[in-house]
């Protein structure tokens, strides 16, 4: 099944419940007919939170550059005596 | 699956990289000390003279070891790893950038996962524990992660990373997923790794580290914004 399908289906079965949920009345029609609004905050609210969180907890290596310097300069040194040409470019 | 016999072909698909191919060759070969590989080197039609380093590459480490398969021209990158794979003598082929941004020392990493769970897939993600990422400001990470957060939540892709191009696949597994992939670019990738997921693949990750040493000239601008968004409704539709 194509993955846009499979939301879409998801999204079917959302509504179903939230039609149920009017004909029920369990809680009252004014707070369900306000449900899909709460949802889409909410979904927005947390991916906004996903992207704030990932932003702080972003996995950064600043030791990495470095031991990348000495990786090349280690390189350079073998290659040139061998013959390879390591000019700059 | 018996160590001895695997061998792994690593396709590096290049463009004016003179000075970086010589180093990640011998990077390479400093870190699969004990790794039957052979490095296919795609080469299209850099003016900058990289394949006759390559060339010199090869009378000092073997014409065996090192493959020079060159096209006439820049012809896009899937092109080229369906190119490579031509040539390739190996069970697993390992994917990577020419530009050291993909460092040879987590070769071992990956082939050491991949032997010890099975996966037809192995595939690097900076985004772990472990990973990281080197010279990307501010800006530059927000739209990675709010990016990635938009793939995760519409695509389920079960991967951290799907714009990475550091990763190992199983030859045939390689072969099936690249032969129904058509998008360019980054979100070629983007198309692998998704397409290998829907298709139940086993797919691993290992932390990688990448140091942008491009970064600067490679501009993440309005265009590539849209071109990935045009990407991620393209692999809802069709994945």
């Amino acid at each position: 099944m194509k993955h846009v399908l499979k939301l879409l289906s998801l999204l079917v079965v959302i509504s179903a419940l939230w039609i149920g949920l009017l004909q029920a009345s369990i809680i009252p029609q004014s707070h369900t007919w306000l449900l899909p609004i709460y949802f889409i905050v909410s979904l927005g609210c947390y991916g906004l939170l996903m992207v704030g969180v990932g932003l702080m907890r972003f996995p950064t290596c600043p030791e990495e550059a470095l031991l990348l310097q000495q990786d090349i300069a280690e390189a350079k040194d073998f290659l040139k005596q061998k013959g390879v040409d390591v000019g700059s470019d | 699956m018996d160590v001895a016999k695997n061998k792994y072909s690593i396709i590096v698909p290049t463009y004016n990289e003179r000075l970086n191919i010589a180093l990640i060759v011998y990077l390479i070969f400093k870190h699969l000390r004990d790794v039957d590989f052979e490095i296919i080197v795609v080469d299209d039609g850099s003016p900058d003279g990289t394949q006759e380093v390559v060339k010199q590459l090869q009378n000092l480490y073997g014409e065996d070891r090192i493959l020079l398969r060159p096209r006439a021209k820049k012809l896009g990158l899937g092109t080229a790893y369906i190119h490579g794979l031509k040539h390739a003598s190996g069970n697993f082929v390992v994917i990577m950038d020419a530009d050291l941004s993909h460092h040879p020392k987590y070769l071992p990493n990956f082939i050491k996962k991949q032997l010890e769970t099975g996966a037809s897939i192995v595939t690097g993600t900076r985004y772990v524990t472990g990973g990281g990422v080197h010279g990307w400001n501010l800006m530059r990470k927000l739209t990675s992660r709010g990016a990635n957060v938009l793939a995760q939540t519409l695509l389920w892709p079960g991967v951290s990373d799907l714009t990475g191009s550091f990763r190992l696949y199983k030859k045939s597994v390689l072969e099936d997923v690249i032969s129904c992939c058509v998008s360019k670019g980054y979100v070629f990738q983007m198309e692998m790794i998704v397409r290998a997921s829907r298709k139940g693949y086993h797919i691993e990750e290992v932390p990688i580290t990448f140091v942008d040493r491009v970064f600067g000239s490679s501009k993440l601008g309005g265009s590539e914004i849209v071109e990935y968004l045009k990407g991620l409704v393209y692999l809802m539709i069709t994945t």
